[in-house]
């Protein structure tokens, strides 16, 4: 099952995508061009519309309208699945909280029987050193951290050898350590794997920092599409108010 | 509620056309049966041994009354077999086990690890679904037996050492064999088998529709355990006047 198609990242289309749930209007016409190979991050604010595109995206949603195209085929056609090897790493880790770190990161291999137990060990090995979880194997998930789980997740995804990796906001509630531990593994995999990922991220730092091209997107329309640097240059009012959004303190304020 | 129904028989349909790969997924089916056997059991025993007690108590002395003693075992052997045994261990099963699911499947909903397991090609309904509902429909007939068995007994011993009955154990079982015969029991275990269907199909499809956190996954347990209660006790009607033809 799924048998390598090749080894470099796929391309991803979205065209006139919309969504609405009970009546509210999520995605109102998003267009997405990802190339292969490439890190593209998606930022916004809460409730813009980010991870629901990102659901869409794996085909975890329907759209109630537009597409998506891999590699010019369609997301919703049967053998997508076959065909092309995708992986989520969710928010939240999504681990399967029945069973052990090493299971977990196994799972696919083992569900589609795709190699021999001791060689599925040793996979689970391999990718959970990859992202420094080598002692965590035989530990249940609810003893990780939440960087933990979140790099047990992204060793879970690297088994299935993806083309296209997608990241639901990977550093939210991590220590900034953590973060970067995260950023660096996200840039890693593009050097070593070629994958093209797709990263769905409120936090400008991570954006930036590993990004080759940014969109952001507001009330469920895309802003804008560019390099970080163009981002950044980019003359909107909302889109420099989000990127240079900071806390002012009033200096004469005294604390208790 | 109509809607609740055909999403019920759909999944009930998927996790048919899933039988083929019922043997891949063996080792969960074991591990589902050990639980529900591990989980029941002692509970089984208790609840039967009493259930067979109390019908002695209240049908041997009226019966021994009237001259009939000899009815007693037959009375005790056939209502315990065709439906005291079968509807009273779905509805324990139902609320131990029914929730259990819909609770585990439930949470697996809310925290995305059934979109997890979507994301990585593995269907819902054979991993989690095929599994649960194989193990249900296989353990809970077996506990039936048991039920059966323990609920003969506790009758027995009711009839034996009441003062107004003193039926001893012989004549008790001797007057079980002349009115129960294995058509009854099998019955009875049939009845077993469509409720643990239920109980499987109703709970896995109340555990996949959850929505919300912690409270939603409440909702859902209490949804699977009343909903199959109701079927059960529905289906039992439609079973028995179907069987009794």
């Amino acid at each position: 099952m799924n048998p390598p198609v090749n080894n470099t990242g796929v391309s991803l289309q979205v065209r006139g995508l919309r969504k609405s749930f009970g009546g509210q209007e999520v995605l109102r016409g998003v267009d997405l061009d990802v190339r292969p190979g490439e890190i593209f991050v998606i930022m916004g604010p809460s409730g813009s519309g980010k991870s629901v595109l990102l659901k869409h995206l794996i085909g975890l949603e329907s759209p109630d309208a537009g597409e998506i195209l891999i590699n010019g085929e369609s997301i919703e056609s049967a053998d997508i699945a076959a065909k092309y090897r995708m992986a989520l790493v969710f928010q939240s880790g999504a681990l399967l909280n029945s069973l052990t770190v090493g299971e977990n990161v196994g799972l696919y291999l083992t569900e589609h029987r795709l190699k021999s137990p001791a060689e599925i060990e040793r996979i689970v090995a391999e990718q959970l050193e990859t992202v420094g979880l080598a002692e965590a194997v035989n530990k249940m998930p609810a003893e990780l951290s939440g960087g933990m789980k979140k790099r047990a997740a992204i060793a879970r995804a690297l088994v299935i050898d993806p083309q296209l990796i997608l990241y639901d906001e990977p550093t939210s509630e991590l220590d900034p350590l953590s973060a970067v531990v995260i950023g660096d593994e996200i840039l890693e995999l593009k050097r070593k794997i070629h994958v093209t990922s797709v990263v769905v991220s409120h936090d400008r730092d991570l954006a930036f920092g590993v990004a080759d091209r940014i969109a952001i997107i507001h009330e469920g329309r895309i802003l804008t599409v560019g390099t970080p640097d163009e981002v950044k240059r980019f003359n909107d009012p909302l889109i420099q108010r989000f990127l240079h959004a900071d806390f002012k303190r009033d200096p004469q304020s005294k604390t208790l | 509620m109509f809607q609740n129904i055909g999403e019920i028989v759909l999944l009930f349909w998927r996790t048919l056309c899933a039988l083929p790969f019922a043997w891949r997924q063996r080792q969960k089916v074991f591990d589902q049966f050990f639980e529900i056997g591990n989980a029941s059991l002692l509970m089984v025993c208790v609840l039967s041994f009493f259930i067979g007690a109390v019908i002695a108590l209240q049908t041997g002395p009226v019966l021994v009354e009237r001259g009939l003693a000899s009815a007693v075992g037959g009375i005790v052997g056939i209502s315990v077999a065709k439906e005291l045994a079968p509807v009273m261990m779905a509805i324990l099963i139902a609320g131990r086990i029914g929730s259990a699911m819909a609770a585990e499947i439930g949470s697996m909903r809310v925290y995305q690890e059934i979109d997890a397991l979507r994301t990585m090609n593995i269907n819902p309904i054979h991993y989690l679904v095929l599994p649960r509902v194989l193990a249900i429909a296989i353990a809970l007939p077996l506990l039936v037996v048991f039920a059966i068995l323990v609920g003969w007994f506790g009758g027995a011993v009711v009839a034996a050492t009441n003062g107004r009955i003193g039926i001893p154990f012989q004549a008790f079982f001797d007057g079980l064999r002349d009115i129960v015969d294995l058509k009854d029991v099998a019955n009875g275990l049939f009845k077993s088998f469509c409720f643990a269907v239920i109980i499987g199909a109703v709970s896995c499809h109340q555990g996949l529709v959850t929505i919300g956190g912690p409270r939603g996954i409440g909702r859902s347990v209490t949804k699977a355990v009343v909903n199959s209660i109701v079927l059960i006790v529905i289906f039992d009607y439609i079973l028995t006047r179907f069987l009794l033809k």
